[in-house]
This record gives C-alpha cells, sequence and structure tokens, in this order.
C-alpha cells in the first residue's frame, strides 16, 4: 500500500484512492497521419520497464480527479517526487547515477531472494541497459 | 487431574478464578491468566501433537509466537472452529475446548509413529516425490492417503457465528513490541506529544520483563512495567494495543496488526457477553515512523532426539516457571551456549526442584550467572554438549559428552544423566521477520551470532532485534529510537526520558553452537531436528546439500525448512549454520531467506472484516427499485448495479420462467408498450466552448453539425482503433451536451475523457462530470408509446414535429423531464429523463394510465433481445476490444475525413486492422428454429474437420426470438460478410454440431421503418 | 449563457418525492432503537441542492461573493458554511468546488450564477438528485470513521472546515467536517443504502440512533 502525495490535493492520500496509468511522458504523435506504422506501433505498445527510477502516470481517481506524475524507484518502491501535468522530473536515472557516482549514498534494493544475490544481480545489469 | 505441575507461590495467574477446559477430549483446571499452553503444562501434559511427516510425539517447547508444536485446533462447537492456534498464544477460558492439529487415531497413539523412530536417513527430503514417482498418474492416488496421516489443521464446515473488522490508523509513531525497549519508546515517543501506537502479541504487556529476575530501581521489573502502562494508557496521544500481532510490514511504513478481541474470553463474542463486537481485528496502520522491538528468539540447540516432549528452550523454562508458577518437570538438565540461560537453571532450583547438571559447550564460562549457579551447589560441565535425548513418548534422560566445536566431534566419553527435562539454549536470534517483510535483507552480526534487521526507510529498531541484550541498554536503546522518531516526525521538544536503574552482570561470551555433534554421522544418528514444525533435520539439509543444493534458498524449498506457519521462527538459523557447514562455507555467504507476511496466521476472517456476506460489494441501486421488488422482478447485476432482469409473472397458479416471461415481454414491446429502467446508462455532462471540438476527438464520427435538440449515436476507440464504449450523445446547447455511456463503462469513460483532456488537450476549453445518479431514465417502447405518454404530457408529440433522434424539455406528470427520442428496440421510443427523487412518481403515473395499453415492464434480457432482432451491438458483449467500428460494419459512424486526426483514427490504417479475414460481425440463422445456440462457441467452416478443428468465429449473443419463432444469434466471423448465405457449423463440447447460415445481423424491420413512426 | 442549456428540476406542483434512502427505510430499519445507549447518531440531511462548479477560482470566487455573499475556499480540501450554516461550499479540485444549499434554491441559484459569469469559461451541473448528505454524530462517531474509512480523521489531521473525497468502504464519499461534533458524509444516490448499511453495521457496537 503506497502512500501518494497528490500534487493538487497537496497532502499524501492511500493507494486505494489512486489508479496507476503507466508510463509517464508518453506523447501521441502530433501528426499520426503521417506517422509510420512502426512509429505508431511504438507509441501504441511499447512501454519501459526500467529496474529503478522510472516515471509513471496516476490519477487521483477517489479525490480530486486529476491526473499527475510519479517518479518511483520500482526496486526500493520508493516514491522520490510527485509532480502536476505538464511538468518535467527533477529526479532521473542520470540525475541518480550522478548523485551516487559523486558518492551521495542511496537506498540499496531489496532483494526478495537473497541466496542468490550475486548471479541475480550480474543478469540485472546485463538486462537493465 | 490436579495440577501437578504448578507451584503454590508466585507467578502471574489468579489462583481464586479457576477455569476448566478441555484438550483432545480430557478435562482439565487451569487459572486465570494462563495461556492454554501453560495450563497444559500445569497438568502434565506431555504430547500435544504429532509432527507432520513422521508422526513423532511432541510437546510444548517455547512460550511464544515461535512455539512449533503446540499448534491446536480451537473451538467448542463445528461453527466456532479455529486452525491453527499455538497454545502459547491463546488465552486460557472457561469452556475452552482445543484438539491436536494432527495425530490419527490419536495423539497418544499414532499408527503412523513407526516411520520416525527410524534413523536420521529414513524419509530424507523428496521422499515422497522420490519414492512415489512413478508412474507419474499415480501421484494424485498416492497423495490422497499420505496427506490423510499428515495434516495442518481444519477448515470449519458451517459459518462462523462471529463477526471481524477493520480499523484504519495513523501515528507518528509505531510502537512494536511492548518489552522493555518498546515501552521506553514508547514513553518517550508519547511525551514527545507524538501519537503513539504501542502494540504486543502477548495477553500482557512487558515482554521479557514478565518473567525477569532483574530488578529495576531496586524493585520488580514488573512494577515499572505497571507503572509505564498506567501513564501511557492516560495519554490522549497513545492507543494500547495488547493481545495484537504486528503480522505485516508493507510498502511505506504500512503495518498491519491482528487484535485478538474476544478470542481470549470464550468460544465466541457473544459467549464472552459482548452484542456486535468483532472476534478479532485487523488494524491498519499508516506510520510515520515505526520503532521495531520485537525481541529475540531464544535458539534451540541440534542434537539426537530433540524433539521428545521434555526438551525445551531454556527461556520458556524460565517464563513458565516465573510467569505462570509452572514448572514443566522434575529433573532439569540444561545445556547452553551463553550465560543468559543459566537463568532457567536457577530458576528451576529456585522453584524447588532438582537441576542434574548444567552443560556448557564453553570452556571456562565465568559470568556472574554462572556463578551464582556454582554457588547454589549445581553442576555445570564445561567443554560438552546435550549429544542426544533418550525416551520415547518423553525425556528420560540426557546423554552427555565433551565435544569438539572446531573439529565438529565428540571427543570424551558419554555420560547419560537422568532427567524428563532438557532445556536448551544456542543463544537468540533478533526477530527480524518484520524488517524483511519490506524486502529489506537482514545482516549477519558476527558478534552477536545472528542476523539484525536491515536499513528500513522510516524504521528505527530497538532492544533485543537490535542486538542489545543487557537490561539497561534495552531501556536506553528504546529509549533514544523513541525520542528519535518523534523528532524525526518534528516533535523538536523529545528529551530523554528518565530511566530506571538496572544491575550490571558480568557475562562471559557466549560461543557458536548450532548443530551438536553425534557419536554416529548425521545421517545414521538418532534424528537431529532443524525445524520441528516440518520435521526437517540436520541430516535432511546435509542431503540436500549434498544434491546440489548450495543456495539456502533452494535448501528451503527442497526440504521445506521455514515453511509454513512457523516461517522459520526458531529453525532457520540453525539449517543455515548445518547448510554453511556442509558447503564450507560462512553463514552469511549462504544467506539468510527473506520472511513473507504474515508473521503468525491470521483468520479469514479478520483479513475480509466486515466486506462479506450483505457488505461484500455495493449494491447499486436505482430511485425505482422499491417497485421493481414489489413487482416481482427477478435481478441481474450488471457491474455492482442490481437491474431487474424479467418480471415473471404468474399464470394459472404458476410462475413463468425466464423464457417465457421475455418472450411475453418482447411481444408486448413490439405489439403495444413496454417499459424499461434505464437510469444505470452512464450520464456525463459536458460544458464548455470546445466541447464539441472534444467530441469530434474522441468520437470516430461527425459532432460540427448536431444542431441543439438533436441527438447522435457515437462509437468511442482507444488509440488502437478498437471500440472501447458507444451510446447517443445529445447537444443541449451550442456549448453543452450529455453524453450517455455503456452502464459498464461509465466511470471508465469519465475518466478517459478527463485523461484525455488532462494530458493532450488542456487547451480545450471543456468540463465533464458524471450525472448518472441525477437522473432516472425510464424508455417507453413499443407502437403504443406515444399514446400513453401523450396522456401524461402536453408537449407535441407529433412525429414531424418531435422526431426520430429528437429530444425537448418538457412536463411529464407535473415533473420537468427531458425526454429523448431514440431507441434500443427498433420501436418508436421515448427515453424520459428526470430528476432521480422524483422517479417514482413519474413511473406510477405512467403505469397508471398504461394500464389500458398493457403497458409491461421489462427488464434486462428482453432489452437484450430487442436490440440483438436489430443488429445492435453491446459493447464488451459483442465486443471484446480486439473489435474496430470496420470489423461491426459501422463505416457509416466513421468520420475518416474529420480535420483532426481523432482517436483511433491512425490505428485503423495498420496492416492489421485492414486485414481481409478479421472476424467481422453478422447474424446467424440456426438451421433448427428451436436451436438457441450457446454464446461464446466457437465457429467452423468445415463441421466434419478432425480436431484440432481450425476456429472461425464465435457466437457473441444468442437468443430465441418471440417475433420470429425462431433462435438467432450475432457472431464474429472471419470474412464474415463475404460470406452471407454461406453455412457454418457450431461444434458442443457433447460432440452436438449445429449448422446455421450468415445472415445480417440485422432481423426485424432491417429498413428501420418502425422506429420512425 | 445562452448556449448551454440550463434545466430547471423542481416542480410546481408537488408530486411524491423520495430521498435516496427511502427504499433502505423501509428495507433496512434500525434494529430496537429506543432505550439503549447511542453512541453514534445517524441523521439523512435529504432533498437539498446540490451544484458542482468547475472553473478557474477567481471569477468563481467573484461570482459566489456577488450571488451568495461568501468566499470560494480557495485551499485544497477546505469546506466554508455561510452565516446561516445552511449553505457551503467545499473544494473538490484546483477548479472544481461543491455548493450545498436548501432543497429548491438550487436552479434560481444556478441561474444567478450563471448571469454573474458571464462569458468566462466554466460549468455549473446540478446533482440534487444524485446525491444525499448522511450525517453522523456521536461519542464514537470517530471510530465508526476508522472502521470505515482509510483518511485520517484524527482532529489533528481533520479539523472543522475540512472536507475531502475519499474512499469508504468499497464506496467512494466526500468526508467533511462542519463542527466539532458532526461529520457529514456526501454519498451517491446509487451507493447510499451501500454506505448506509455499512453505517448501521459498523456503529451497531456503539449503540446507534436513527433520525429520520
Amino acid at each position: 500500500m503506497f502512500h501518494i502525495f497528490c500534487p493538487y490535493c497537496q497532502e499524501h492520500r492511500e493507494e486505494e484512492e489512486f489508479h496507476a496509468r503507466g508510463q509517464a511522458h508518453l506523447m501521441r504523435p502530433a501528426d499520426p497521419d503521417n506517422t509510420s506504422d512502426e512509429e505508431w506501433g511504438d507509441y501504441l505498445f511499447f512501454r519501459n520497464n526500467p529496474r529503478g527510477i522510472h516515471h509513471e502516470m496516476w490519477v487521483h481517481s477517489v479525490g480530486c480527479r486529476k491526473f499527475f506524475n510519479i517518479t518511483r524507484n520500482t526496486v526500493t518502491y520508493d516514491i522520490l517526487e510527485t509532480y502536476p501535468m505538464g511538468e518535467q522530473p527533477t529526479i532521473t536515472a542520470d540525475s541518480e547515477k550522478l548523485r551516487k557516482e559523486q558518492g551521495v549514498q542511496t537506498a540499496d534494493g531489496g532483494w526478495q531472494t537473497v541466496g542468490a544475490q550475486p548471479e541475480s544481480k550480474a543478469l540485472n545489469e546485463e538486462t537493465s541497459s | 487431574m490436579t495440577q501437578s505441575n504448578r507451584i503454590d507461590a508466585g507467578g502471574r495467574v489468579d489462583r481464586s478464578q479457576v477455569l476448566e477446559f478441555t484438550f483432545n477430549g480430557q478435562r482439565y483446571q487451569g487459572f486465570k491468566g494462563d495461556t492454554l499452553a501453560s495450563a497444559l503444562l500445569a497438568n502434565g501434559v506431555n504430547i500435544v501433537n504429532r509432527s507432520f511427516k513422521y508422526s513423532r510425539a511432541r510437546g510444548i517447547v517455547a512460550a511464544g509466537a515461535e512455539e512449533p508444536n503446540a499448534v491446536v485446533q480451537l473451538g467448542a462447537r463445528a461453527d466456532t472452529q479455529v486452525p491453527n492456534v499455538r497454545a502459547t498464544q491463546q488465552g486460557l477460558y472457561n469452556g475452552l475446548v482445543a484438539r491436536s492439529t494432527n495425530g490419527w487415531p490419536n495423539v497418544q497413539r499414532d499408527v503412523m509413529s513407526w516411520v520416525g523412530r527410524l534413523g536420521g536417513g529414513f524419509m530424507p527430503p523428496g521422499f515422497y516425490y522420490k519414492t512415489f514417482m512413478a508412474p507419474a498418474s499415480m501421484w494424485m492416488t498416492y497423495e490422497k492417503y499420505i496427506r490423510m496421516g499428515a495434516g495442518l489443521g481444519r477448515a470449519p464446515t458451517e459459518s462462523d457465528p462471529d463477526i471481524y473488522d477493520h480499523m484504519h490508523h495513523h501515528c507518528d509513531v509505531m510502537v512494536i513490541g511492548a518489552g522493555p525497549a518498546g515501552l521506553a519508546a514508547a514513553l518517550a515517543a508519547a511525551r514527545a506529544g507524538a501519537r503513539v501506537i504501542l502494540c504486543d502479541e502477548q495477553e500482557e504487556m512487558g515482554g521479557s520483563l514478565l518473567d525477569s529476575r532483574e530488578t529495576l530501581d531496586g524493585v520488580a521489573a514488573t512494577r515499572w512495567v505497571e507503572q509505564t502502562l498506567k501513564e501511557l494508557a492516560g495519554l490522549a496521544n497513545v492507543t494500547l494495543l495488547p493481545r495484537t500481532t504486528a503480522n505485516g510490514y508493507h510498502d511505506h511504513n504500512f503495518v498491519t496488526l491482528h487484535e485478538r478481541r474476544t478470542e481470549h474470553l470464550a468460544d465466541t463474542a457473544r459467549a464472552a457477553g459482548f452484542s456486535g463486537q468483532s472476534r478479532a481485528r485487523l488494524h491498519r496502520v499508516r506510520a510515520g515512523q515505526v520503532v521495531l522491538a520485537s525481541g529475540t528468539h531464544e535458539r534451540p540447540l541440534v542434537y539426537a532426539n530433540n524433539d521428545l516432549p521434555g526438551n525445551m528452550l531454556a527461556g520458556a523454562v524460565s517464563n513458565y516457571i516465573r510467569r505462570y508458577a509452572v514448572v514443566p518437570g522434575n529433573r532439569l538438565v540444561l545445556s547452553t551456549s551463553n550465560d543468559h540461560a543459566y537463568r532457567a537453571a536457577l530458576d528451576w532450583q529456585e522453584a524447588g526442584r532438582k537441576v542434574v547438571a548444567i552443560v556448557d559447550a564453553r570452556a571456562n564460562p565465568d559470568g556472574d550467572l554462572v556463578r551464582q549457579a556454582r554457588d547454589s551447589g549445581i553442576r555445570v560441565i564445561t567443554n560438552s554438549a546435550v549429544i542426544e535425548a533418550r525416551g520415547h513418548q518423553r525425556v528420560t534422560g540426557a546423554r552427555v559428552s565433551a565435544v569438539d566445536l572446531e573439529r565438529f566431534v565428540v571427543t570424551g566419553k558419554v555420560d547419560e544423566l537422568e532427567c524428563d527435562t532438557i532445556a536448551t539454549s544456542g543463544g537468540y536470534s533478533p526477530v527480524v521477520h518484520l524488517s524483511s517483510h519490506t524486502g529489506t535483507r537482514p545482516q549477519w552480526d558476527e558478534a552477536l551470532l545472528g542476523f539484525v534487521p536491515g536499513k528500513v526507510k522510516g524504521m528505527i529498531s530497538a532492544g533485543g532485534v537490535a542486538g542489545q541484550f543487557d537490561l539497561g541498554e534495552t531501556l536506553a536503546d528504546g529509549a533514544r529510537a523513541g525520542r528519535q522518531a518523534a523528532q524525526e516526525r518534528g516533535f523538536s521538544g523529545a528529551q530523554d526520558i528518565a530511566l530506571p536503574a538496572t544491575r550490571t552482570r558480568r557475562e562471559s561470551p557466549a560461543c557458536a553452537l548450532y548443530q551438536v555433534p553425534h557419536e554416529k554421522s548425521a545421517l545414521r544418528a538418532p534424528k537431529q531436528f532443524v525445524d520441528l514444525q516440518n520435521d526437517v533435520t540436520a541430516a535432511g539439509i546435509e542431503v540436500a546439500t549434498r544434491e546440489g543444493f548450495e543456495s539456502i534458498e533452494h535448501v528451503k524449498r527442497y526440504t521445506a525448512l521455514g515453511f509454513g506457519t512457523d516461517q522459520g521462527k526458531l529453525g532457520n538459523i540453525n539449517g543455515m549454520a548445518i547448510a554453511a557447514r556442509c558447503l564450507d562455507r560462512s553463514i552469511p555467504e549462504v544467506g539468510t531467506t527473506v520472511f513473507r507476511p504474515n508473521y503468525t496466521p491470521v483468520t479469514f476472517g479478520a483479513i475480509v472484516g466486515r466486506h462479506c456476506g450483505e457488505l461484500f460489494d455495493p449494491k447499486r441501486y436505482t430511485a425505482l427499485h422499491q417497485w421493481h421488488v414489489e413487482n416481482g422482478a427477478e435481478f441481474e447485476d450488471v457491474g455492482q448495479w442490481k437491474r431487474p432482469w424479467y418480471f415473471p409473472r404468474t399464470v394459472n397458479g404458476k410462475k413463468e420462467t425466464l423464457h417465457e416471461a421475455v418472450n411475453r415481454e418482447c411481444l408486448a414491446v413490439r405489439e403495444g408498450v413496454g417499459i424499461l429502467d434505464a437510469s444505470t446508462l452512464g450520464k456525463i455532462d459536458i460544458q464548455g466552448p470546445d466541447a464539441r471540438e472534444f467530441l469530434g476527438r474522441v468520437y470516430t464520427n461527425k459532432w460540427a453539425q448536431l444542431a441543439p435538440g438533436r441527438v447522435r449515436y457515437g462509437l468511442m476507440c482507444k488509440d488502437d482503433g478498437m471500440l472501447m464504449d458507444d451510446g447517443t450523445t445529445s447537444c443541449l446547447g451550442d456549448n453543452h451536451f450529455l453524453m450517455t455511456t455503456t452502464t459498464g463503462g461509465a466511470a471508465g469513460v469519465l475518466e478517459w475523457l478527463e485523461l484525455w483532456h488532462q494530458t493532450e488537450w488542456p487547451e480545450l476549453q471543456v468540463y465533464f462530470n458524471s450525472v448518472t445518479d441525477h437522473w432516472a431514465t425510464m424508455t417507453v417502447t413499443g407502437p403504443d408509446a406515444r399514446k400513453l405518454l401523450s396522456e401524461l404530457t402536453d408537449m407535441d408529440l407529433d412525429r414531424e414535429s418531435f422526431k426520430f433522434m429528437d429530444w425537448r424539455d418538457a412536463t411529464v406528470a407535473e415533473v420537468p423531464a427531458r425526454i429523448f427520442r431514440i431507441s434500443f428496440t427498433g420501436e418508436l421510443a421515448f427515453e424520459i429523463n428526470v430528476q432521480a427523487n422524483y422517479a417514482l412518481h413519474v413511473w406510477k403515473k405512467l403505469f397508471e394510465h398504461g394500464e389500458k395499453y398493457n403497458l409491461t415492464p421489462y427488464g434486462t434480457e428482453t432489452m437484450h433481445v430487442l436490440r440483438a432482432e436489430k443488429g445492435l451491438i453491446i459493447v464488451g458483449q459483442d465486443t471484446d476490444g480486439s473489435v474496430t467500428p470496420e470489423d461491426l460494419g459501422m463505416q457509416w459512424a466513421i468520420g475518416y475525413d474529420k480535420p483532426f486526426p481523432w482517436i483511433g483514427k491512425r490505428a485503423l490504417s495498420r496492416p492489421d486492422t485492414l486485414r481481409g479475414d478479421r472476424k467481422q460481425f453478422v447474424g446467424l440463422k440456426p438451421k433448427d428454429p428451436n436451436v438457441v445456440l450457446e454464446e461464446g462457441a466457437q465457429i467452423v467452416f468445415d463441421g466434419k474437420q478432425s480436431i484440432p478443428m481450425d476456429m472461425k468465429g464465435h457466437v457473441t449473443s444468442s437468443y430465441y426470438s418471440a417475433s420470429l419463432k425462431h433462435g438467432f444469434a450475432l457472431a464474429v466471423v472471419m470474412g464474415g460478410r463475404d460470406r452471407m448465405g454461406q453455412t457454418v457449423y457450431i461444434p458442443m463440447t457433447d460432440g452436438t454440431v449445429y449448422e446455421a447460415e450468415i445472415v445480417s445481423p440485422v432481423f426485424i424491420d432491417p429498413k428501420g421503418e418502425r422506429q420512425h413512426v | 449563457m445562452s448556449n448551454v442549456r440550463e434545466f430547471n428540476t423542481v416542480p410546481e406542483g408537488n408530486p411524491q418525492v423520495e430521498s435516496p434512502l427511502a427504499w433502505s427505510y423501509r428495507q433496512h430499519p434500525v434494529p430496537g432503537a429506543g432505550s439503549q445507549r447511542a453512541g453514534v447518531t445517524l441523521r439523512e440531511k435529504a432533498l437539498l441542492g446540490h451544484l458542482v462548479l468547475r472553473g478557474g477560482a477567481i471569477v468563481l470566487d467573484e461570482a459566489v461573493r456577488q450571488v451568495l455573499d461568501m468566499n470560494l475556499p480557495a485551499k485544497p480540501n477546505a469546506l466554508v458554511f455561510d452565516d446561516s450554516g445552511e449553505r457551503s461550499i467545499q473544494w473538490l479540485s484546483p477548479d472544481e468546488w461543491l455548493l450545498i444549499v436548501p432543497g429548491g434554491e438550487e436552479c434560481t441559484l444556478e441561474h444567478a450564477l450563471r448571469e454573474a459569469l458571464g462569458d468566462a469559461h466554466f460549468s455549473i451541473v446540478n446533482a440534487s438528485g444524485g446525491q444525499t448528505v448522511l450525517s453522523l454524530s456521536g461519542e464514537n462517531a470517530r471510530e465508526v470513521l476508522m472502521k470505515s474509512i482509510s483518511y485520517d480523521v484524527h482532529p489533528s489531521a481533520f479539523p472543522v472546515g475540512k472536507g475531502v473525497t475519499t474512499v469508504f468502504a468499497k464506496a467512494s464519499v466526500v468526508l467533511r467536517r462542519p463542527s466539532e461534533a458532526e461529520w457529514e458524509l456526501v454519498v451517491r444516490r446509487s451507493f447510499a443504502d451501500y454506505c448506509y448499511r455499512w453505517l448501521l453495521d459498523a456503529s451497531s457496537e456503539y449503540g446507534v440512533d436513527l433520525q429520520q
């Protein structure tokens, strides 16, 4: 059960008031009629599934009914920021990488399966490019 | 039977309140303040269960949640049965009835027990799978008999007379565990002004202080517990929840607590004298900060026959003596790796019974407690351990020998000591379960020889769970955690609280001892149990590692270590240590498994709460529901709505069937006049200068020219070109529209409109609001509809002035109404919308006047037949998210030349949506007029093809038509529109193959003249 | 505004009118009302006028000042009453407010507001038939809410003058606190029976007094 800060209601609310609506910042091609089948297919069907920082769109459906975006760590489930439609995130995978390089400690991911950790870590690094 | 093990003085039981209870059919007595476990021990009950796999006799081992054996079935009646109750956590009440979970025919004499008497190598892990493997098809048969011998409690067969409920909480600081650390933390946080919840799983708060030999400020520790609880109870910002187990620790500091409210008082809440109160409650807590003060579990030692009744944890022995005044035996041998366990021997001796010896694995223990034991004349044997328990149904002796822990061998001669109880302690494992629910890995602490909680955001661990075992340090750690948690929540005034003075003791360091070596190898020695609940032995783990299972997660799954309701509370670390020894690695290298919720079993009742029975899910009613009920409607669930399905009449004393009623209702609409409660349709009010533009973008068809007073049918697609909803939208004013949606689609469509407005086109000036509940909608339809309605309104209903697809404001039966001339039946129809509070009045007036026209109420089934006869689709029935408007043959509703690239347009020119062999919407006419095809049935072109047949389509709607006097269906068939007149086949599971002809989906009035009359 | 069709739902005569709970009262009367201690008092404030206002805060504020002599609450989750306590405006979202007025006033009020708002971009929707108000009071009212709603109803988090849209059991409601002693739930018509039965059930351990 997430605890989500609604940028419009200006307070934290329980997850049951919200619905997740998938990847944020999807752009509908401006001129669909002159968009190739491949580009249109990308827009319709292909989504990112990153390990770590992810931007998601949510809607406060039992509340103010407004859509907004969340920056969330898909490993720790930490919600790092929420921001209204039309705004850009201040925290991104790149900015976090920079922070780490500059020596700022961030929470390590929780492994459900610990015994096989070294193996699965390698596995994840390979697939998360 | 007398309470032979009860001592005359001490303990926290009330000897003046004698409670009667029954265990396995035998009647016993205990005292108020007992748990079922302490009362059983008081009565000298040795065997409380048979083990899961080997059917070995088992007794009580522990005194708390970690008890693996004394798992009982509780309940006096068939309807009050509760499985998987730990006797150590069940408060005793008068009339309590409990049984062992396992054991057939009974625990004293179990026919399967020969299995468990064989050596360590018999029935290795995977035994069942390996032995009963061939032939695979027989496994189902073997399993039935294997299961009969096992068993893990029985589900009740009658419905529960009690209720369970939920309660939501928010707090600044959630303190889990009311031992010394938890109490200090709660006090510190509460005094700082924070909202505090303190929960503890035991019958009484106080934790280890309740059986402590320690003093605080020079008096018994329980005095401080009482004072602290009194202060906390008096504070408005503190909620105390005793008998409440924190069972799950979820995302963002969300903690679920299971409170036993009346379970300790009587068999049911009513019997306990409560009315309307729940038996158990699930608290859902959103905590700002969590202080985890869950303490430790003592680790048992692993040695041969360590599961015989009479083998107990040292701490449990102290607990039973000091808290319940029960000495669970007469002659004690204590086997330990640390000083702390010496308390058990001291308590035992002070209770007046014989301590045969303390066997200490360390070479030179010389801590204060060790000295005290020696001074009391207790024999201390060093460098040694109990390597095997002797006995049949109860311990009769302990085999003791010198051991070399480095080389893992028995070094000296084996001595046998006569005793009936062996208490052991291999150290203390922090209870890290909750912290690991969050996905955080516990961290190995070499000094502690145990895992401590990993870092969890918003959590502070304190006391035993954080590795603080000294009482003074534990109190200080708790106070610090409470203060810090309050500060994190902005209570900056948090100050140090005065803590009571403790005695400091000198302790000699503990040694690492898990499995005790035996003269024979683990496979040949008598069984050495690691996980008592799941019958996992040291030999089993050894076999698993030998067979190549190296990760502890794999060992766990192969052997069942840490499975079930036990969740590895006693066995996990020993299991890891054994695996580490076998693999020649360190414990942290072998890793730990991560525990999952729930910490202890939670009754389904508490999980469900009041969301059951009549309150399981909202039932939505229209304003006319009362009338429908009074007029005998049968109801159908449409989403959460209760809609009249059909209105059976009683004809010649016999109630009509669905089929009879629907035939009658259909004919009434086609030949006279019928009425439908259509209030459930979604209705969305749309206002704004860009409302029309917006409609043009979300609907496939054109809206630019629709004039006020007119209505249009619209199709709504997703951007993948697939139909998602349909309905009519009326132009109320140039900037004002009323959209209707399907009943099930109402909420989704409103959110869909908001989604596009808020994310793609915020520049459009338009607002959407649901008015579904504000309006009640009554559809009057049939050739006589105009005649009937004209009696109740002065509005001009003439076909020329009020055309098909017009709407007008009017007054119907004195009530302001909006009338829409739209039709879902193909007949003349008027949809009357009135403010819902007046609906019943208008409906009744229609019936007063409708009597002479035989006005017939009809339900959803007739609605479905009538629209299907006209080939009108129902989204979600005739479509399934893979159907385009083109597939439906609705090209007339697609505005390809609209200026804006509306939602779904682009996808309609993708290669896949242009395929000629897509499933297309058609009608089906069965060759046999009496056949009504099954909805969902597959359609093939070659009825004689052998299986697997090529499936070419499926039936989406199918009914009997009273007007046509034959069955008919709607279907989607590959390339169907080019196959008009062809025969297709519908094979059924019973071998019957129906034949049907592909026809137009419009079966009645193909020119659509009737709705225009 | 001529481009929007107003519709006066208030009849001129006196046709039979029913609150959304009429069916529930007949179906589920309160068991054993009378002498027992009532920790919870439940009352329907039936047949009130409900309008939903959408638009920019500044223009709407001007209009409601002019027409109702009230301020539009601009702060999220705020609820204000007029001096008589009969009219209220509640923030629902950054561009949405709920106006509740005595029954029968809603259509003339809508008209007056439309006049005052002129050509501005706004919407006013009459929801009077679609929702009703349940009032909850008594010493155990807060516990009943804690059994029903995950939103924090502690006085420190939910002071008088606050209102939120949130989940109630498995329905959604507008929960508001008009005074120290009272809570109001604005429930949708079709969910009213469910909410009513849920409240009766949650109140039963404290005793409930139902005032119709």
